[in-house]
């Protein structure tokens, strides 16, 4: 759906994304992880057609971009950095307004009213008044510009950063809004600086870190069993004694067994007489590989130095002058 | 497209305001004139001001006249630099593009919406004051003589006592209003070059007035007049010799000609930035 190679973005001297390789399957609920800063939204705008690449190439919808982008637009719904309304207009008509632009199948006359009073009934807003946009919460606003994102049944939803501004109980309704439509055959790209909200959702990540992509790989497979076994047992002295050797580490009643069959660790011990409280394969946590290939944000600033030890002179320099 | 900024253009109140504001000078300054029967003295004041004390219905051509200089050049700078810098302040930029609107397609459809904005105020201004100059000041039969039609330091030259029908005037009102309104195209062309430089609506109104004055200045230098026969605002109150008779043509074509550059020039580097512009608003 969205593939891109060596796809690179200069403003001036500050390189805001850096020779990227991404790969968005059909189907995939694909999350886009990155500190604040990293090149998510001038990514978004690239494959949007509004940002130019400064080298690399874009494909979307199997079209390439920005050459076709009239033709890949139409299929595309999204959502960029923040949502934007005409504050002196109502939240439906400012979706009439949306839906009349543009060119593309699906946005005749014909329809509007019940294409606009779906998408607002899809984002939770059916009930809503003529009231100016204006004086709309920010969490409104959020699920309006859902909404036109919404508009024309898209085959491809771009979303950046689009639980920004939800409290708790938004974020977890536009989660499951996403997984409704992504098993209605919609690919989500989502972009995010939250791990948990990608994590929650999506089946595919990209982590991109100062403009490059760093990781990009199924979430399954990240979060595989690491080939060990957590046990958890009020009798973990004689349980440690037991599996003499293949514990890799202990804390007070918590072991971590070095056995990638857990209902064998289970069974030798409970054959032995030990209570066992629980005993669960360890799995790899998303956020340390997250952290462990990703630095700190760039909208830090860190005096002095011109960049960190074992970074590339590239980006070094474009971190002390640019940000 | 059209339709959807036709919509816009006229769902912004602010729109509104502008054009009724424009047409209340011309009235205020009718009601003062009328009621003291003092007009300004021949070539002072707005052109054809004058005049109107004896014929109510040149008062249309006056009050262009009057909001003329800065009051319309204002309202169309406001309009047009507000056109793509402020769906980018506003952040709708992005989501029109994304929709899509290809970006040539939405200069075309703002520049639209600029032209029926200048055309409403322009003929909301005609129409409000035919109506406030028949009410305060009647209708004699207008007559073209050198103390009758006088304008600023020009006399009616040729025939003395030729009376304008009422089609007459109306003919060369419209002229008028055709001449106007390209010469605010102009100033609308300038304002919405910037607004596709700029994401502040401000910043490209302020810059088309700062062209528009630094035009007006030169223009009455004498040590600039190698220059200013190119200068925008050269021929704008040109428009005066419509009401002569016969008609002098002269200015009139070349002010045509200079505002249609102007326009086709700024137009098109516009077009040149706007559809290679980077959109990070
Ligand atoms: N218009 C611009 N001009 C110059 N630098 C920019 C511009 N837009 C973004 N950047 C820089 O590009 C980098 C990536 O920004 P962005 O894509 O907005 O990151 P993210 O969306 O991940 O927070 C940042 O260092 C930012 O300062
Ligand atoms: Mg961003």
């Amino acid at each position: 759906m969205i593939v891109t190679t060596q796809l690179t973005k200069r403003f001036g001297h500050v390189l805001a994304v850096d020779h990227v390789d991404l790969t968005v399957r059909e189907g995939d609920r694909y999350g886009f992880l990155g500190p604040n800063g990293s090149g998510k939204t001038t990514l978004v705008r690239m494959v949007l057609g509004l940002v130019y690449a400064t080298s690399g190439k874009i494909e979307v919808l199997g079209e390439p971009v920005p050459a076709r982008i009239a033709h890949v637009l139409p299929q595309i719904g999204s959502l960029i950095e923040s949502p934007s309304a005409y504050g002196h207009l109502s939240g439906r008509a400012n979706l009439a307004l949306i839906d009349a632009a543009g060119t593309g199948p699906g946005g005749g006359r014909r329809g509007r009213r019940a294409r606009i009073a779906t998408a607002l009934d899809r984002v939770g807003l059916s009930g809503v008044d003529d009231r100016a946009v204006r004086k709309y919460s920010l969490g409104m606003r959020q699920r309006l510009g859902l909404a036109a994102a919404l508009l024309r049944s898209p085959r491809l939803l771009v979303l950046d950063e689009p639980t920004n501004g939800l409290d708790p109980q938004g974020i977890r309704e536009v989660r499951d809004l996403l997984a409704e439509i992504n098993a209605a055959g919609t690919t989500v790209f989502l972009s995010s600086h939250q791990l948990s909200e990608v994590e929650q959702l999506c089946t595919r990540i990209g982590v991109i870190d100062r403009g490059r992509l760093v990781l990009q790989d199924d979430l399954a497979r990240l979060r595989g069993p690491t080939g060990r076994v957590i046990v958890r047992s009020p009798d973990a002295d004689r349980a440690a004694a037991l599996l003499d050797g293949r514990v890799a580490d202990r804390d007070a009643d918590r072991l971590v067994v070095a056995d990638s069959d857990a209902a064998g660790v289970n069974a030798l011990l409970v054959s032995a007489g030990l209570r066992v409280t629980e005993v669960t394969e360890e799995r790899r946590s998303l956020e340390d590989l997250v952290l462990s290939v990703t630095g700190s944000g760039s909208d830090r600033i860190d005096g002095g130095s011109a960049g960190r030890p074992g970074r590339p002179a590239e980006v070094a320099s474009r971190d002390g002058a640019g940000t | 497209m059209i339709g959807v900024e036709l919509v816009k253009l006229a769902r912004r109140p602010r729109n509104w305001v502008s054009i009724v504001l424009l047409c209340a000078l011309p009235v205020t300054v009718a009601i003062f004139v009328a009621v003291t029967h003092l007009a300004p003295p021949p070539g002072q004041g707005p052109a054809l001001l004058s005049a109107v004390l004896s014929d109510g219905q040149l008062f249309p051509a006056a009050a262009l006249a009057i909001v003329l200089p800065i009051f319309l050049p204002v309202a169309v700078a406001v309009v047009a630099g507000d056109s793509i810098a402020g769906e980018a302040n506003a952040g709708m930029l992005r989501y029109l593009l994304a929709r899509p609107v290809g970006r040539t397609k939405l200069l075309a459809a703002k520049l639209v919406a600029l032209i029926v904005y200048v055309l409403l105020a322009v003929v909301f201004v005609a129409v409000t004051s035919y109506v406030t100059g028949r009410l305060l000041f009647g209708s004699k039969p207008a007559a073209v003589t050198s103390t009758g039609i006088t304008t600023n330091n020009v006399v009616a030259t040729s025939l003395s006592g030729t009376a304008l029908t009422p089609t007459d005037i109306l003919l060369r009102t419209a002229g008028t209003v055709a001449f106007v309104t390209v010469s605010m195209l102009g100033v609308g062309a300038i304002a919405l070059f910037l607004s596709t430089m700029s994401d502040s609506s401000l910043g490209a109104a302020l810059g088309a007035l700062a062209a528009l004055i630094t035009s007006g200045v030169l223009v009455a230098l004498n040590s600039a007049s190698a220059v200013s026969p190119y200068l925008p605002t050269r021929y704008w109150l040109s428009w005066v010799d419509f009401f002569r008779q016969p008609i002098l043509w002269r200015d009139i074509d070349r002010g045509f000609a200079i505002q249609a550059i102007y326009v086709l020039v700024f137009l098109g580097a516009a077009w040149a930035n706007f559809a290679s512009k980077d959109i990070t608003s």
